[in-house]
């Protein structure tokens, strides 16, 4: 597409006007100098890129859905280009110009490439447009300067155009905005970032009302979610236009066929590592994808471990240090590495290097997960790119093959869109107030403008502006210290200054899991040393369940833990080959609907089989042979005894979250029947609970049914209690309590650790629920588990999928489907309450010690 | 009940009983001691902007009126930083203060001062003091860092935590070696410090020192072995 010199189009190019492209009426109007530029590149403009401008310039805002390569970015900035080269000049003595586009990605990094790929073309162009960047990196005097006198084009995330809204004057510096160009759309939208951002773009709107939005995205399941997002919703379900760009050549995607035994479970994929190793070295650059950081530090470890011409292998994952990430992005520009092992760090657009192959080890969890990665390879548009997946075990195989199978018919499975979050609002509200006192009245029809507020109720606004006003309590404590208040005109205006500096620090919507540095000391000095070199972080929770001289696996090394000081977590060299804690969690996606769907349908159906390798299609017929296969609308629930207990096992594949929740809620089902539950396991495939008690005996005589075990009324009074007791609620507390600027991020020169913030959000959240369990913020935190953590809606699908359909199974021993749930118990943590049982447990070990004598004193040297 | 189970310890000779809300209790001297309640700590936040729930002085009372109803005690010590700030005990809305009054009515009364609350609580009963000695023992707010046997001390909000197959829990903890108890906090938003923290690294005799961890249920009883730092 790009070598064909003279469509015709561009006959008479000095018409500035282009014809209408195939699909549309609107006809582009390219100025002179870009088409002398496209000329001399010996290119013309992609039939898209002249789609979009032509509809820009006719006043539209436009969502243009697009592969990677296919010069997006370009498409999404003609139409600020192109007006800026034709704004007049500006006059001796004329007032600075306000910023005229914006352009927000996710990620910093991109913001960076941007202005490194866009600068080229504005000079050979000739234009005089002035283009920066506005990040958390940029010192503060940049940004001051910014202020006074903008760029013509600013590049930046959804935090600084929060921080911009919240400046004094937000008005003024937007009031020539004429364009903002929203990158990576598919990946903004799915958070509480993006709620944050719609929220931003209706204030924008509210300044500018002529404002057009581009928005650039990945091929997503429902593109009018994304075009209702770019447009103001005053007309309710209004849509931006679309433009989509076909996928280009169909990836070239296999699924390694190991000569190797698939394993039964786990998440390694250790046995095809010689394999993986093998199509390294038979490609120039090969990219690694992994789900978790764990996964990427073992399978990097295990390629260097076999890496015997020694090729330069890269680690890449959020939690390595800074500027060791900035190495490895360096090498990888310069083409000098051979392989990366990443995580999904680097998942979004940006181009690095001559990737020729992408190796997805793990199932990729999710068809449009799987294409989006892939995209990372070749980026040219028009050649194959091409993929291998590796599955970890049995039942990955069947997913990959799925995934497989949706890559081929182009099915998208991105997740649906949530509504707008309560605590997002709130921060919100504050930021607005802290720029310019705003009406309520306006201020509620504005916000419901944005896309994902478009349904919110008056109560719950008007509650919110109550909560960042004082708090929102019904005990009306603290009217004198309000943050916000009314003005006789009823307006809505900040009380001090200070609040605006407050929320200048807590700004944003990303509330990281609190989170120590790794250090360096000599063996054996434990923290009484000052300690070397930083390595990176590492997430407190993992840190929690370590004991002194344990080991385990950090940046591509082995390390021993010995000890902790302050934020820091000290480690030394540990001569093991093995790390004593070696793995921790599975995947943190949890499988897609449509994937689940897809591998319910092969397992029952035989026919399918022949696609599988031979050891995993045996197991199904062993399966079929042993137990059952359900139907692709029946839940199979295989009841049998092992060693001294008795075991069920349920088969929703409807992902480890769904699955977590439904374990939790039917052990408290279990326990009321009297079947004294033990525990449960869950993973993305299906949950196993064991007992003391015959389940399936009880089941078979009609003692207990399984209908009423799994009817949909557990998700009412049973889901209520075990949610208020759940320390699983009081972590998404704190994360709202962040966000809604009910506690600091941190103080003026002071970062909060993220104990003492967790510590006091419990406290808070243990109070709050006690004495008013309606508040605004636990309304907010119970919306936030549902849909994320708990997956409940899912749940609730599948439980209304089943009713009727459950198909028990009582077995005398375990089935071939059981054997992978049953080797992940054990390996899993345990979940629910029991703090008091382990207390119990560490005051019995005091016991023997006791009897043992006290020599104990002698290993607590700290 | 035997000394060392459910709470049960010796400090100096003298009896106690660690209470699972955080309280001690010398029944031998009809003794309630509670240190650190930081009463009105949600409105000294909310000075500054931050709307803390407004229920943390009616929780703190709560439970120090459960603790009171159960042990009838005839003398109560508060062991200093009473309250959150100087300015807390005239904060404090007047339907908490009839109720503290309440609490009050018949016993004697002991407000130790605290480095958060150094003079006397204004408008509450009670006899303000730095210090005091009952009992055979002396009550103090910070530890002082010579060793004295029977000093009973809060200041550090003594937490604790085990870990116990790969999972964590932390817990308020009553920290004592025998001879000096460094008591925990009682107040509803009051944080914790470790005690393997280099703050109590002089103040105990490590090879006798206990963590009494207060459970949902009970008081567990750990040694320095079980203990980890963080």
């Amino acid at each position: 597409m790009a070598q064909c010199l003279s469509p015709p189009y561009l006959d008479g190019v000095t018409k500035l006007i282009l014809p209408p492209s195939p699909d549309t009426t609107l006809p582009a109007r390219l100025p002179e100098p870009f088409l002398r530029w496209f000329g001399k590149k010996g290119w013309a403009p992609r039939p898209h890129q002249v789609d979009l401008l032509g509809r820009a310039q006719a006043g539209k805002s436009v969502l243009l859905i697009a592969p990677t390569g296919a010069g997006k970015t370009l498409a999404g900035f003609l139409p600020s280009l192109t007006d800026l080269a034709e704004r007049p000049k500006k006059k001796p003595g004329e007032a600075h110009r306000g910023v005229h586009t914006l352009y927000i990605s996710p990620l910093k990094a991109l913001a960076v490439d941007i202005e490194r790929n866009l600068t080229t073309p504005v000079n050979e162009i000739g234009l005089k447009v002035t283009l920066e960047t506005r990040t958390g990196d940029t010192p503060a005097s940049k940004r001051q300067r910014q202020k006074l006198s903008p760029p013509d084009i600013l590049l930046t995330t959804p935090e600084q155009l929060a921080l911009l809204i919240a400046s004094n004057e937000p008005e003024r510096f937007f009031a020539d905005l004429r364009y903002v160009v929203l990158d990576e759309l598919h990946a903004l939208v799915t958070s509480k970032r993006g709620h944050l951002l719609a929220l931003g773009l209706a204030r924008l709107r509210s300044f500018c009302p002529d404002l057009q939005v581009i928005g650039l995205s990945a091929t997503v399941a429902e593109p009018d979610e994304l075009r209702r997002w770019l447009v103001s919703q005053a007309e309710p379900g209004a849509m931006s236009d679309l433009i989509t760009v076909d996928g280009g050549a169909k990836p070239d995607i296999s699924i390694l066929k190991s000569e190797e035994r698939v394993p039964w479970a786990g998440h390694t994929s250790r046995y095809a590592i010689p394999e993986i190793y093998q199509a390294v070295k038979d490609h120039k650059t090969t990219l690694l994808f992994v789900n978790t950081r764990f996964q990427a530090e073992l399978l990097f470890s295990e390629l260097w471990r076999v890496n015997e011409d020694t090729l330069p292998i890269a680690l890449h994952h959020g939690s390595l240090d800074v500027g060791q990430r900035r190495r490895v992005e360096k090498a990888m520009e310069a083409n000098a590495l051979r392989a990366i092992v990443a995580t999904s760090t680097l998942d979004l657009g940006i181009d690095w290097g001559d990737v020729d192959l992408v190796v997805h080890v793990g199932a990729p969890k999710g068809a449009s997960r799987l294409a989006q990665r892939i995209g990372r390879s070749n980026h040219r548009m028009d050649e194959p790119s091409k993929a291998i997946l590796i599955p970890a075990n049995r039942f990955e195989v069947l997913e990959c093959e799925a995934a497989l199978e949706a890559n081929y018919l182009g099915a998208q499975d991105t997740p649906p869109l949530l509504s707008g979050a309560i605590d997002v609002l709130a921060q919100h509200v504050l930021g607005t107030a802290c720029g310019s006192p705003f009406h309520p009245d306006a201020l509620y029809a504005e916000v419901r403008t944005a896309a994902p507020y478009a349904d919110l109720d008056r109560t719950t606004f008007d509650r919110i502006i109550d909560f960042v006003a004082t708090g929102g309590y019904a005990l009306r404590a603290y009217e004198r210290y309000a943050k916000i208040r009314k003005t006789k005109e009823g307006l809505w205006r900040i009380s001090h200054p200070r609040y605006a500096q407050q929320y200048r620090l807590n700004v944003g919507t990303i509330v990281e899991a609190p989170s120590l540095n790794i250090r360096y000391v000599g063996k054996g000095r434990g923290t009484a040393s000052r300690g070397g070199m930083t390595l990176g972080k590492i997430e407190e929770s993992f840190l929690e369940q370590l004991e002194y001289h344990d080991t385990f696996m950090f940046a591509g090394k082995i390390l021993r833990f010995e000890g902790i000081r302050d934020n820091e977590c000290f480690v030394s060299n540990a001569p093991d080959s093995e790390p004593k804690v070696p793995y921790w969690g599975g995947s943190k996606f949890p499988l897609t609907t449509y994937l689940a769907e897809v591998v319910r349908g092969m397992l029952a159906d035989p026919e399918r089989w022949k696609a599988l390798p031979s050891q995993v299609a045996d197991w199904l017929r062993m399966q079929a042979d042993r137990s059952v296969l359900p139907n692709p609308h029946d839940l199979l629930v295989e009841t049998f005894p092992r060693g001294n207990r008795f075991y069920m096992v349920a088969y929703p594949f409807e992902g480890r979250l769904a699955h977590q929740t439904l374990g939790m809620l039917l052990t408290k089902r279990l326990e009321r029947a009297r079947l004294h539950p033990l525990g449960f396991v869950a993973t993305d495939y299906s949950l196993a609970v064991w007992g003391m008690e015959d389940m399936g005996h009880a089941f078979k005589t009609g003692k207990h049914r399984l209908s009423d075990l799994f009817d949909e009324d557990m998700l009412g009074d049973d889901l209520e209690e075990w949610l208020n007791s759940s320390y699983l609620l009081k972590r998404t507390f704190r994360n709202c309590s962040v966000i809604a600027g009910l506690i600091e991020k941190r103080f003026p020169g002071q970062e909060k650790t993220g104990k003492q913030v967790t510590v006091s959000a419990d406290l808070i959240y243990d109070v709050l629920r006690s004495h008013e369990p309606d508040h605004i913020l636990l309304q907010a935190t119970r919306q936030d588990a549902a849909a994320g953590l708990l997956d409940i809606r899912r749940l609730s699908e599948m439980l209304g999928r089943i009713r009727g359909r459950i198909m028990h199974k009582d077995l005398q021993r375990i089935s071939p489907l059981a054997v992978p749930i049953m080797m992940e118990i054990g390996k899993e943590r345990v979940h629910g309450d029991v703090h008091d049982a382990l207390l119990a447990e560490a005051e019995d070990s005091l016991m023997v010690e006791e009897a043992m004598g006290p020599n104990w004193t002698q290993t607590h040297e700290t | 009940m035997p000394l060392g189970i459910n709470g049960r310890i010796r400090i100096a000779g003298r009896e106690a009983l660690c209470d699972r809300s955080g309280a001690l209790w010398f029944a031998d001297h009809s003794l309630l001691v509670v240190s650190d309640l930081h009463l009105e700590k949600g409105s000294a936040f909310a000075r500054r902007g931050s709307f803390l729930p407004p229920y943390d002085t009616a929780t703190t009372l709560l439970r120090l009126a459960v603790a009171i109803e159960q042990y009838q005690p005839k003398v109560v010590v508060s062991l200093g930083d009473s309250f959150h700030d100087g300015w807390g005990s005239e904060r404090m809305p007047d339907p908490f203060r009839a109720q503290l009054a309440d609490l009050q009515k018949g016993r004697d009364w002991y407000w130790i001062t605290g480095n958060h609350d150094p003079d006397a609580p204004k408008g509450v009963c009670g006899e303000s003091v730095t210090e005091i000695a009952l009992a055979g023992l002396i009550f103090r707010h910070e530890p002082t860092l010579v060793s004295i046997a029977g000093e009973i001390a809060g200041h550090l909000h003594p937490g604790a935590r085990i870990v116990q197959r790969g999972r964590s829990v932390r817990r308020r903890c009553f920290a004592g070696d025998g001879r000096r108890l460094v008591m925990p906090a009682f107040g509803a938003f009051t944080g914790t410090l470790n005690v393997l923290d280099r703050a109590y690294r002089n103040l105990f005799d490590w090879s006798s020192f206990r963590a009494h961890m207060m459970g949902d249920a009970r008081i567990y009883t750990i040694a320095p072995t079980n203990l980890h730092p963080g």
